[in-house]
């Protein structure tokens, strides 16, 4: 276990993991929660257990929409977007380590995207 | 009425008519939108890490900016408004952040997070009013079945974005009674389309759009609203086209019934 990793997330999310009552009610609410491999309240206890490397290895930290339904559904005021955020932060400072480039966007273009999903994109999954 | 106006990136690029009606209706309700001199793009959604600082100095300038006028900031876009009152708030309410952001910018005043920041909603509620609006209309929607659809930005997180109720929102079917038309009562107008993720897996935005779009048919619906250029997207272009309604951004109404439409 990295011990740097987990007090960097908990320092970049600025979430108290130990409020978690595991209801999963984030996770029942989460639109991505097919998507993804660890769900919501997982990213929650398995920080709080230290168990960090799998979740950065999980494409998981890609899934994540920022919807906030979450944050704003958990009884006991979380907020579990924030640590997958801090998850996905903590791979993609890494040198190296961005998941969308420049280079990748034209590919992706079509006359009607909006600026806003290019900009968001970049922002969630590159530094 | 004068306030500032941050119209954002994509309201000056794929979402004009979102910004075009907005000002056409503005102009004929007597409010006038400045837009500010010099803004740059939010960039699009708000950094949760709270020792992101650099990402979030866009957002800071316009507040500032606003500030320095003396004025309330309105905002349009749903992405730009979520951004925005989330950096105004950590500004106002994260002393780390607001000391760093600070330090980086070196204002002639410190930025507290002194600015109001409005949605273009709140400003046809709050300042404006509804009875007003209904008064200024021209060409009432009457008998239109208008689903309007919240998505995620818009209301969340409530404790920052306080807008409305963020689970049983009435805002938008308010100002759609206001308008003239009939706003019809749907389950999936505060669940998100997707988002960005159409950047990342097409088919997963796909999914989450579809299900946007056959609630609000299934329930009467003959168009959608939106003030979110890329739920706009999303609904256009990833839904099935066979049962694919029209989707709209809410300005458009506005511009319609005030009669100021081109
Ligand atoms: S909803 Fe909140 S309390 Fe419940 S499992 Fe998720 S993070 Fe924990
Ligand atoms: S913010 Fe992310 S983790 Fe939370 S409900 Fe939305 S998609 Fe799921």
């Amino acid at each position: 276990m990295n011990k740097f990793d987990k007090e960097q997330i908990l320092h970049t999310s600025g979430v108290n993991v130990l409020k978690c009552m595991r209801c999963g009610k984030c996770s029942a609410t989460c639109p991505s929660y097919d998507e993804m491999e660890y769900h919501p309240h997982q990213f929650v206890y398995m920080v709080e257990k230290g168990d960090i490397e799998k979740l950065m290895a999980s494409k998981s930290i890609y899934k994540c929409l920022s919807c906030y339904a979450c944050v704003e559904r958990c009884p006991r005021g979380v907020e579990p977007a924030k640590v997958v955020e801090a998850v996905r932060l903590q791979v993609i400072r890494r040198q190296g380590a961005n998941h969308l480039t420049p280079d990748d966007i034209p590919a992706l273009l079509d006359e009607d995207l909006p600026q806003q999903a290019i900009v968001t994109a970049m922002r969630k999954y590159s530094k | 009425m004068i306030f500032s106006y941050y119209p954002g990136c994509t309201l000056k690029n794929k979402a004009q008519d979102l910004d075009r009606y907005a000002r056409l209706s503005a102009e004929k309700l007597g409010v006038a939108l400045e837009e500010l001199e010099e803004w740059q793009c939010c960039g699009g959604a708000f950094s949760m890490g709270r020792d992101e600082i650099a990402s979030k100095l866009a957002s800071v300038r316009a507040l500032n900016a606003a500030k320095e006028q003396g004025r309330d900031l309105v905002t349009l876009c749903s992405a730009c408004h979520n951004v925005l009152k989330q950096a105004n708030d950590a500004m106002a309410n994260d002393a780390d952040f607001s000391l760093r952001a600070n330090n980086y910018m070196q204002l002639a005043a410190p930025y507290r997070g002194e600015t109001q920041v409005i949605h273009y909603l709140e400003l046809l509620r709050d300042r404006v009013g509804f009875e007003a609006l209904k008064k200024a209309v021209v060409k009432p929607l009457t008998g239109r079945k208008i689903a309007a659809y919240y998505g995620c930005l818009l209301l969340r997180p409530s404790k920052v974005m306080g807008m409305d109720n963020p689970e049983n929102p009435r805002i938008m079917e308010d100002f759609l009674r206001a308008i003239g038309a009939q706003p019809v009562t749907w389950a999936m107008r505060n669940e998100c389309c997707g988002g960005y993720a159409v950047m990342e897996d097409r088919g997963l935005a796909a999914q989450k759009s579809e299900r946007v779009m056959d609630n609000a048919r299934d329930m009467g619906a003959e168009a959608i609203v939106t003030a979110c250029p890329l739920c706009l997207y999303n609904l256009k272009k990833n839904t099935l086209k066979e049962g694919r309604l029209p989707v709209l951004y809410f300005t458009e109404l506005l511009a319609e019934a005030l009669g100021v439409k081109d």
